[in-house]
C-alpha cells in the first residue's frame, strides 16, 4: 500500500515537501474545525484567514531570495511600519491639500509611493551589505530601530485615518473583492493558465525528446490544479456580504436595497495582489538569470563570482526587491485597517522570516521555493487564527507558534539529512 | 625558438597579501597548441598567478597580453571574454543546482521571451556529456549528488563548451581515479591539437613530464625558470621545486 502511494507520488512528480506542508495545513484546518464546531471550516472564516495572511505572505516571498543568498532582513516589520505611516499622511494629510480631498489619483500615487520607496530603502540597505561588506543581520538591525523611529517623527506620532476610500479597497473588506461574477471569470482565466502552462511545458519537454509524465499523471495534476481554484472561488462566492455593508455598497452604486437580497464577497482585492506576487516571483526565480544567479549565490558565493555573476549588485537587487513587496504589503496592511498608527508591521519581520522557513527556505542558502514560503504563511495564519477563534490566551498562542516554529525547522533538517539534498 | 605570437604572456606580474609576496615579478607564456606545466609546493604562487589571469585576482603590477595585444582583465566576466576558461581546484560548482545550470551558469541560453531555457540547456548538456563521459546520466539532479568525477567532468564540460582558446586546468585530476586521469589525458591532447594553449597547475611531476610541452617552475612566489620538458629529467624539475636550482646545461627561460 505504502510503495503504491510512493509510487503514485514519484509518477505524478510531486514534491514531497509540498505535500507535507499541504498535509500540515489540512490537518490544522481539520483540528480547529473540529474544535469550533465546524466555524472555521467557515467561507468567512476562510475569506479572513486569505486576506489577513496576504500581507505576510507577500513579504515571505522576497525573504525566500533574501534568505537564499545567506542574508537576513530583520527591518521589513519597520520598514513597513514606516511606509505604512509615510503613506497614510500622504493620503490624509498631503495630497489632499494639494489636489482637494478624495481626489481619483490620490490612491494611485500612494502605491507607487509606497513601492518606490521600498525599493530606494531596501536598495540602499542592500548597498550597505554587498559593497560596504556590512553584515545584513546587523544593516537590517540598524535598520529596524531607524524606520520605527523615523515612522514617528513622520507625524509625530500621530495616528493617520480614515485612508483614501479607493486605497482602501486593495485591503479587502466588504468591498474590497472581487465580486462573485469577476471571481468566477478570475477563476476560470487561472485555470485556464495553468493547464496551458502544463501543456507547454510538455510539449517543450518532448520535443527535445526527455521523457515526460504518463498522459493519465499530467491529467490527474491538470484535474488537481483546476478543482483546486474553482474550490477556492467556490467558497469566497459563498460568503454573503453582511447586511449593513449590503445597504452601503447598493446605495453606492444606486441600487435599490431589498430586503432578502444577498450578495457574496467573492475573492478578496489583496488575495488577488497577493497570487499576483506569487506567480510573478516563482517566474523570476526560476525562469530568470536573475533567479538563476540567487540560487548559484546561495548555493556557492565563490563559485558564483567565479562564474562573472556581480554578486555585490545581485544583493542590492535582491534587497530592493524586498524593500518593493514590503511596500505592496505595507499597502495591504494599512489599507485592511484603514488606519496606521505607530505600532503597524511590529513583529512581522519574525513572522516572515517564520513563514519562509516554515515554507522549506533553508538558513544556510541555496533552498527555498517561493510556494513554500506562501504556504508557510498560510499555515501560521491559521494557526494563530484557529487559536484565537477557539480561545486560546494571547500569550499562550505565541508559544505555540514559537514550538511550532523551531519544531517544523527541526522536521525539515531531519528530511534534508535522508534526502540527502 | 621560433618567432610565433604567444597566445598569452604575462609579464612581470606581482601581488601582495598583507606584506606577503605571493607572486614576486613572474612571467610565464603560453603559445597556441602548447601545454604548459606550473609547478612548485603548496604556496608557491602558482594557483594566485593563474587566478589573476582568470581575473579571480587582481595583480598589484604586470601586463597580460592575448595575441600580442594588452589585455585588461579586472573579474572573471572580462577573462571569459578573451576566451579564457579555468577549471578550478574547487570546481566552483554550486551544489544546490543541476549539471546544466553550472554548465551554463553566468551564460544561461534564453527563450524568445528572455527566460532561462532549461530544456534547451539540458539538450546541450546531454550532447556534450554524451562525449565528455557517456556514462554521466544525473541530469535532474542537484551536482551535490554526484561522485568527484562526475563533478570534475562538469567543470570540464564548462571549460570546454564555449570554445576556449586559453584553458587553465587547476590540479584536474587531483580527485580523479585511474580511469578518469587517463580520460583527462586524452582531452588534453585533442584540445591541443585544437589548437588551444592549456597551463596545467599540478603537482604530479609524472602528469607534467607525459602531458606539458614546457614547465614553468615556481618557489616562494618567485619564478625559478621555464624549461623545455624534453631536455629536462624527472630530478632536474624536482631540484627546480624543492631546491629552486636552474638545471645544468640545459636552456631555461625567464
Amino acid at each position: 500500500m505504502q510503495n503504491h502511494a510512493k509510487n503514485l507520488i514519484n509518477k505524478l512528480g510531486l514534491d514531497a515537501r509540498l505535500l507535507g506542508m499541504i498535509g500540515a495545513l489540512v490537518v490544522i484546518w481539520v483540528v480547529f474545525g473540529i474544535f469550533t464546531e465546524g466555524r472555521f471550516l467557515s467561507p468567512r472564516n476562510f475569506f479572513n484567514v486569505s486576506v489577513q495572511t496576504a500581507s505576510v505572505a507577500v513579504m515571505a516571498t522576497g525573504m525566500v531570495f533574501v534568505i537564499v543568498t545567506r542574508h537576513i532582513d530583520l527591518s521589513v516589520g519597520s520598514m513597513l511600519g514606516f511606509i505604512g505611516m509615510t503613506v497614510a499622511a500622504l493620503q490624509v494629510k498631503w495630497l489632499p491639500e494639494v489636489f482637494g480631498l478624495g481626489h481619483w489619483s490620490i490612491w494611485i500615487i500612494a502605491v507607487f509611493a509606497a513601492i518606490l520607496m521600498g525599493a530606494i530603502l531596501g536598495a540602499f540597505q542592500g548597498w550597505i551589505i554587498g559593497y560596504l561588506t556590512v553584515p545584513a543581520f546587523i544593516v537590517t538591525l540598524g535598520g529596524f530601530l531607524v524606520y520605527r523611529g523615523a515612522m514617528w517623527w513622520v507625524t509625530q506620532g500621530q495616528t493617520q485615518a480614515p485612508l483614501d476610500p479607493t486605497f482602501r479597497l486593495l485591503g479587502g473588506g466588504a468591498e474590497g473583492t472581487l465580486g462573485e461574477t469577476m471571481s468566477l471569470i478570475f477563476g476560470l482565466i487561472a485555470a485556464a493558465a495553468a493547464v496551458t502552462l502544463m501543456v507547454m511545458s510538455r510539449r517543450n519537454k518532448a520535443s527535445h525528446g526527455f521523457t515526460v509524465k504518463p498522459a493519465w499523471a499530467e491529467g490527474i495534476l491538470m484535474a488537481i490544479a483546476v478543482t483546486g481554484i474553482m474550490c477556492f472561488v467556490w467558497i469566497m462566492n459563498s460568503y454573503p456580504i453582511p447586511k449593513g455593508a449590503m445597504k452601503r455598497i447598493t446605495k453606492a452604486q444606486g441600487i435599490e436595497y431589498t430586503d432578502g437580497m444577498v450578495w457574496n464577497h467573492g475573492v478578496a482585492i489583496p488575495v488577488v495582489i497577493l497570487l499576483a506576487v506569487a506567480i510573478a516571483m516563482t517566474i523570476v526565480a526560476t525562469r530568470t538569470r536573475f533567479g538563476r544567479y540567487i540560487y548559484a549565490t546561495g548555493g556557492n558565493p565563490e563559485a558564483a563570482e567565479l562564474s562573472g555573476i556581480n554578486t555585490r549588485l545581485l544583493t542590492v537587487k535582491i534587497f530592493a526587491l524586498m524593500g518593493a513587496l514590503t511596500g505592496i504589503a505595507s499597502i495591504i496592511a494599512s489599507a485592511r485597517l484603514n488606519a496606521v498608527d505607530v505600532g503597524l508591521g511590529t513583529l512581522d519581520e519574525l513572522r516572515v522570516i517564520a513563514a519562509a522557513v516554515i515554507g522549506g527556505t533553508a538558513l544556510a542558502g541555496g533552498a527555498g521555493t517561493i510556494y513554500g514560503a506562501v504556504i508557510g504563511a498560510l499555515i501560521m495564519q491559521s494557526l494563530q487564527s484557529g487559536m484565537a477563534s477557539v480561545g486560546v490566551d494571547a500569550p499562550l498562542q505565541n508559544i505555540v507558534v514559537g514550538i511550532v516554529l523551531v519544531f517544523a525547522v527541526y522536521v525539515d533538517i531531519v528530511y534534508r539529512r535522508r534526502t540527502g539534498a | 625558438m621560433d618567432k610565433q605570437t604567444p597566445l598569452v604572456e604575462m609579464r612581470d606580474i606581482h601581488i601582495s597579501f598583507g606584506g606577503i609576496k605571493a607572486v614576486d615579478h613572474v612571467s610565464v607564456d603560453l603559445k597556441p597548441g602548447e601545454v604548459v606545466g606550473l609547478l612548485g609546493h603548496n604556496g608557491a604562487g602558482k594557483s594566485t598567478l593563474i587566478k589573476i589571469l582568470s581575473g579571480a585576482y587582481q595583480a598589484d603590477g604586470g601586463e597580460i597580453y592575448i595575441n600580442g595585444e594588452k589585455a585588461e582583465i579586472h573579474n572573471p566576466r572580462d577573462a571569459r571574454k578573451y576566451n579564457i576558461e579555468t577549471i578550478y581546484q574547487t570546481l566552483a560548482l554550486a551544489d544546490n543546482l543541476d549539471a546544466a545550470s553550472n554548465l551554463f551558469l553566468g551564460r544561461e541560453l534564453t527563450t524568445a521571451f528572455g527566460t532561462v531555457d532549461d530544456d534547451a540547456m539540458e539538450a546541450e548538456t546531454r550532447k556534450i556529456m554524451g562525449k565528455l563521459n557517456p556514462n554521466f546520466k544525473k541530469f535532474a539532479e542537484p551536482v551535490s549528488a554526484l561522485s568527484g568525477g562526475q563533478r570534475q567532468s562538469v567543470a570540464i564540460a564548462r571549460a570546454v563548451y564555449f570554445d576556449a582558446k586559453i584553458l587553465i586546468m587547476d590540479e584536474p585530476t587531483a580527485a580523479l581515479g585511474p580511469h578518469e586521469t587517463q580520460m583527462v589525458s586524452e582531452l588534453i591532447q585533442q584540445l591541443k591539437a585544437e589548437g588551444i594553449g592549456i597551463f596545467l597547475i599540478s603537482h604530479d611531476i609524472h602528469d607534467v613530464m607525459e602531458l606539458c610541452d614546457r614547465a614553468s617552475v615556481m618557489k616562494n612566489g618567485q619564478l625559478v625558470g621555464t624549461v623545455d620538458v624534453k631536455d629536462v629529467t624527472d630530478d632536474d624539475l624536482l631540484g627546480m621545486i624543492i631546491l629552486g636550482k636552474r638545471p645544468e646545461g640545459v636552456p631555461v627561460q625567464g
